[in-house]
């Protein structure tokens, strides 16, 4: 991670001083523990603030859209397949962005080490592979490898699909892996038992929108739940209301989604917001064999008419 | 004022008379969080450092329905806005951090003016007798002792307990508090011994917090001088613009109002809105004074720390309880921000 951080400032640095892009867009330390926060550098001292850990949930392609100025961006896997994305859907040019690429070992999950430590801690760090966790009166340690995100556990592109440069060498990428094991049993079950499911998941939602901002796809000018003529979904915390809200967002995401986990790290109440749009993603992998963000050339399945389209799904 | 002792084995007990007068909420955990709900005494917690969300939906719900309307034409009431008859029924909240009776006596302020005073928030607090509990351990994001509170303040709370090991010590604050207090059983006088170790916690949990956010220079600077500060050119760069610190906040307090109809059968609701939507300052010609997410972060930041201390004499529309700090999704820090106001 150190030596990460140490690339990444120094390719920071070269970027702008090169004139290649006017700022780099990456990661800071947070302000509370296992916690980053954007970071927007475009001086060497800002530079010198950049930083890589266990803790860069959140996708950085987000503060792409509709921007005017050249952009460096300090990109992991997923970062780099979304900003593909936002080049194939037009909302940035492939000139404006210059990627430096992040070859990951997956990010953790802070719920996962709230389970194992449930003191508060006031400060983190970590080194070889161990969270080390303070607090008021202890020290611990946590292994990195047994709190990473789900959608880290399951990632099929840890190294950038597409970059300028790569700050170190390319990870391994996980072999084996059932990316949809764990929906086989939800598939199984009847339509009213996984709108239960569903409907259990966003109970404690707040409706803050906080997944869907976090959300590279979630560009729109408008959200629909923010029409106003006519208006679409009602604004309380009524079930149906929620309900409709997720489960939209997700259909809107279909064939565009990278599972990066962006919307759950946002989510301040926990929500599995990814149970929502996973089933999609699964679809369009196995229906189209289609995968988002490789290629600045992609023609995503959803947006275009082929003969030979799979349509047993239609009844 | 009277200054109470409670044995901790007496609390059941305590809590038992409480209930036959009224409903009794308390602290209690659930999914992992910990709110304030109804349920079994012997569940509240004692041992917290704050629930997750703010309290404010005690007084405030994310969504309330106010009024009832029929839209059934051939009743002769058709289309007219009604009481929509809900009324609070009397209730007692054990366990109240400080930080966020504060914010509700912050909020008394803000929902009642010299014209106008919102029922529905003052109907709920009148019928509602708050005993806090002071903070014996603060967390490291609090900051309360910066924005004229502490872990220990009083404003806003009917009785504040102060957790002494094996005893509380409660003190009534407010007619409402003495008359709870006369009424429990098993209290006896605080004696002087008593007196000091709550002095001395108290003393202590303040030192415990160690995050000063200094504000001295804010109030001599001019509203155009701090709305125009270069600071806000960053500060808003990382944030998504979603409503998580707004709807965490326990001072917050906008809202939208809605009616929503079913078949025939119409409420009007108000639910929470917060000012980081773009929709929220949208008019109807279509003009919007805050654009960009430039404007609607400044607005939070300067409406708690400058609008309202200049409209309720001195009053911070914040109570430093650090909700929004460890919830923020892309970590932007009020405490940064006031810095850089203060700078």
């Amino acid at each position: 991670m150190q030596t990460r951080t140490e690339k990444i400032r120094q390719a920071a640095k070269r970027v702008l001083a090169e004139g290649k892009a006017d700022l780099v867009i990456g990661f800071r330390e947070g302000t509370v523990p296992l916690k980053t926060a954007p970071h927007f550098a475009r001086t060497e001292a800002e530079c010198d603030l950049l930083v890589w850990n266990s803790h860069c949930r959140l996708n950085l392609a987000n503060f792409l859209p509709r921007r005017k100025d050249r952009v460096a961006v300090v990109a992991k896997g997923c970062d780099a397949r979304n900003i593909v994305n936002h080049i194939v859907e037009k909302q940035i040019e492939q000139e404006q962005v210059y990627i430096i690429g992040v070859p990951c070992e997956g990010m953790v999950e802070p719920a996962l080490i709230a389970e194992k430590e449930g003191r508060t801690v006031e400060s983190a760090s970590e080194t070889d592979g161990r969270i080390i966790l303070k607090g008021k009166d202890f020290t611990t340690e946590v292994d990195r490898a047994e709190v990473l995100r789900q959608n880290c556990l399951t990632c099929a592109h840890r190294n950038p699909s597409v970059h300028d440069e790569l700050v170190v060498d390319p990870v391994p990428e996980l072999e084996g892996v059932d990316r949809y094991a764990d929906l086989k049993d939800l598939l199984a079950r009847s339509d009213g038992e996984r709108y239960e499911y569903y409907t259990s998941l966003v109970q404690t939602c707040i409706r803050c929108y906080a997944c869907r901002d976090a959300c590279p796809l979630c560009y729109c000018h408008v959200c629909f739940v923010d029409e106003t003529m006519p208006q679409w979904v009602g604004k309380s915390v009524d079930p149906a209301d929620v309900m409709t809200y997720h489960i939209l967002r997700a259909f809107h995401c279909a064939g565009r989604c990278t599972d990066c986990g962006a919307c759950e790290a946002a989510c301040p109440m926990d929500i599995k917001v990814r149970q929502f749009t996973r089933l999609l993603e699964k679809d369009v992998k196995e229906l189209y064999n289609y995968e988002t963000g490789l290629s600045p050339t992609d023609q995503p399945p959803l947006t275009v008419y082929r003969p030979n389209d799979p349509q047993e799904f239609i009844k | 004022m009277s200054e109470m002792i409670l044995k901790k084995s007496d609390l059941a007990d305590f809590f038992k008379s409480l209930a036959a007068e009224c409903q009794l909420l308390g602290p209690v955990e659930d999914g992992g969080r910990i709110k304030f709900a109804p349920a079994d005494p012997g569940v509240f917690l004692l041992d917290f450092q704050n629930t997750f969300m703010s309290p404010k939906n005690l007084f405030f719900p994310q969504s309330e329905r106010l009024l009832t309307f029929t839209t059934d034409s051939s009743d002769e009431k058709a289309f007219i806005l009604e009481d929509s008859g809900d009324k609070p029924a009397p209730r007692a909240v054990f366990g109240i951090r400080p930080c966020d009776a504060k914010a509700f006596q912050v909020l008394d302020r803000i929902f009642r003016n010299d014209q106008y005073e919102d029922p529905y928030w003052f109907q709920k607090r009148e019928a509602t007798t708050l005993i806090g509990l002071g903070c014996n351990r603060p967390c490291p994001t609090c900051f309360c002792t910066s924005v004229n509170c502490g872990p220990f303040h009083e404003e806003g709370l009917d009785v504040l307990a102060t957790d002494l090991g094996d005893q509380l010590l409660l003190k009534g604050l407010t007619e409402k508090g003495e008359a709870l207090l006369s009424k429990a059983k098993g209290l006896k006088k605080a004696d002087k011994k008593a007196l000091e170790a709550a002095a001395g916690q108290k003393t202590a949990s303040e030192e415990a917090i160690t995050v000063k956010v200094p504000q001295d220079q804010i109030p001599g600077r001019s509203v155009l001088d701090l709305f125009e500060a270069e600071h806000w050119e960053r500060v808003h760069e990382s944030c998504l613009n979603c409503g998580t610190c707004t709807f965490v906040c326990p001072t917050c307090h906008c809202f939208d109002i809605q009616d929503e109809v079913c078949r025939c059968d119409g409420d009007r609701v108000r639910n929470w809105d917060s000012c980081m939507s773009w929709l929220f300052t949208m008019h109807g010609s279509g003009h919007n004074p805050r654009p960009g997410k430039k404007e609607r972060v400044r607005q939070r930041f300067m409406h708690k720390f400058k609008y309202i201390p200049i409209k309720r004499d001195g009053e911070i529309g914040c109570v430093g309880c650090g909700r929004c700090i460890n919830l923020c999704p892309v970590n932007i820090d009020v405490r940064d921000v006031v810095r850089n106001m203060n700078a």
